[in-house]
């Protein structure tokens, strides 16, 4: 596991804190790195990408997984589009292990899993519906993300528990684009089960122009 | 009233998790009904609305009403059916993987569960399931994955999606995660994604009662795990059917307290 931070942090050319619950994207250019931190540990960040010449073309969990063979995200892990294409790649990685197949919350699932009064919480769904509409895109366009410092063990019998964080303050993942694409976050405001140690807390993106690796 | 500090909201959500869990994968599993058997669940004749035979490497699109069910055979014990739905009033309402498996603490469907939209409700109940040996996760073939396979490109699951979506005026954006019947994927203890085989017999099958006005696409490729390929492959059967009204104590409304509520929310769409 690539446990060096390198690139250095002062050689970025963009650096912003993404407060606790709050939606953020950027356009990352082919070979451009993302480095996403969790800076208190424990944040589950949710994330979408798209192709920005041909925002149809997108993430797709089903065939990320499919590629890899492997029900987890982790270094090395290639993120596929619903178009068989390569949109980038875990390049590093100091947590081990991310999810992929849990999906976002929303307010609708939420009322559904705690109780009717929590949906009326603050939900990921809700940021990115926010902030795909800066693209022209809608609910509709939403797919099954990824769900970085989220740990989702499946067991050998089904057994699909969202459980606490392994992931310690300051820990990273690099994801270097192999187009350009259009990288979406939601920092998680989930505070009805452990993916954020019922505690959100703001998390830092920085990007450099080189790959990571 | 007390004002509860932010830890004792903490404290009080991290229970109420640990609640809801030990239900849902403890109780919820000793609950739920047992396979029925491969000559079991008889549909009367006067309850057949239509049949349909899809050949393999095709597709094919069914509107269901609310309380009507479909009935898919793999008569050949070799085909796998991957289907993706959408709400018919409005179709960005759709089905939703991750929120079935999250909802119910599980991603192995069997006879009991049900499958999820993206909105809280519930598309459709599992009422009869022979095998229990379904797929979440992984997904149907895809032109890569078929060429990666055969050496050639084939029919494949994502394009059959792609062209029964845009036969309703839907597109590429419209096309969620599906799910596999008799589609015997698991995970080992690594992680990896295993095909249970032995799983599988001819003539196993799954009823699924619409709880609401749905459209689904049911493609018949060969799933992509499957090591039987090229050679898998038979026509199913596809019989929608008039469903037994769902009763109060019905197996698939009762089975955790998450989806009685996501009953309560999809029944007042019709209230």
């Amino acid at each position: 596991m690539s446990n060096q931070p390198k690139p250095d942090p002062s050689d970025a050319v963009y650096s912003q804190e993404v407060s606790a619950e709050r939606p953020w994207s950027r356009i990352l250019k082919r070979g451009q790195t993302l480095r996403i931190v969790d800076i208190e540990g424990q944040q589950a960040v949710d994330a979408l990408l798209y192709c920005a010449e041909d925002p149809a073309e997108r993430y797709s969990a089903q065939d990320t997984l499919r590629v890899q063979g492997s029900a987890y995200v982790e270094l090395g892990t290639k993120l596929v589009s619903n178009k068989g294409r390569i949109m980038a790649r875990i390049t590093a990685d100091t947590c081990g292990r991310h999810d992929t197949s849990a999906g976002c919350c929303s307010c609708e699932s939420n009322a559904v899993r705690f109780g009717e009064p929590t949906k009326y919480q603050h939900a990921c769904r809700e940021n990115f519906i926010l902030e795909l509409s800066k693209y022209g895109m809608a609910k509709r366009d939403i797919v099954a993300n990824l769900n970085f410092f989220m740990n989702v063990p499946i067991d050998p019998s089904g057994n699909f528990t969202v459980v606490d964080g392994i992931s310690a303050g300051g820990n990273h993942v690099d994801i270097t684009a192999e187009m350009d694409v259009i990288f979406v976050i939601s920092n998680c405001p989930q505070v009805n089960n452990p993916c954020n140690g019922f505690n959100p807390t703001p998390v830092r993106v920085l990007v450099w122009d080189q790959p990571a690796v | 009233m007390v004002e509860r500090t932010k830890a004792e909201i903490s404290e009080a959500n991290r229970r109420r998790y640990g609640e809801l869990r030990a239900a849902g994968q403890e109780a919820t599993p000793k609950a739920l009904p047992q396979a029925t058997a491969l000559d079991g669940a008889p549909i009367a004749p006067q309850a057949v609305i239509s049949r349909e035979e899809v050949p393999p490497g095709w597709y094919d699109t069914v509107r269901l009403r609310r309380g009507e069910a479909l009935r898919i055979v793999d008569t050949s014990g070799l085909s796998s059916v991957s289907v993706i739905g959408w709400c018919e009033r409005d179709p960005s309402e759709r089905l939703n993987c991750a929120d079935t498996a999250k909802v119910q603490w599980s991603a192995a469907l069997s006879k009991g569960r049900v499958i999820l939209s993206d909105m809280g409700r519930v598309f459709l109940s599992l009422i009869e399931d022979t095998s229990g040996a379904h797929d979440l996760l992984v997904g149907g073939s895809t032109p890569a994955s078929t060429l990666a396979a055969f050496g050639e490109s084939a029919r494949n699951t994502r394009d059959n999606f792609l062209a029964a979506a845009s036969k309703l005026g839907l597109g590429l954006r419209d096309i969620p995660p599906c799910v596999s019947f008799f589609a015997p994927v698991s995970l080992d203890a690594a992680g990896r994604f295993v095909w249970n085989g032995a799983r599988k017999r001819p003539g196993d099958f799954v009823d699924l009662r619409a709880e609401v006005d749905l459209v689904l696409v049911l493609s018949n490729c060969p799933h992509p795990l499957d090591p039987a390929r090229p050679a898998a492959g038979g026509a199913v059967t596809l019989v929608r059917h008039r469903a037994p009204p769902a009763a109060a104590d019905d197996p698939c409304r009762t089975t955790s307290p998450e989806i009685v509520r996501a009953f309560q929310f999809t029944d007042r769409l019709y209230a």
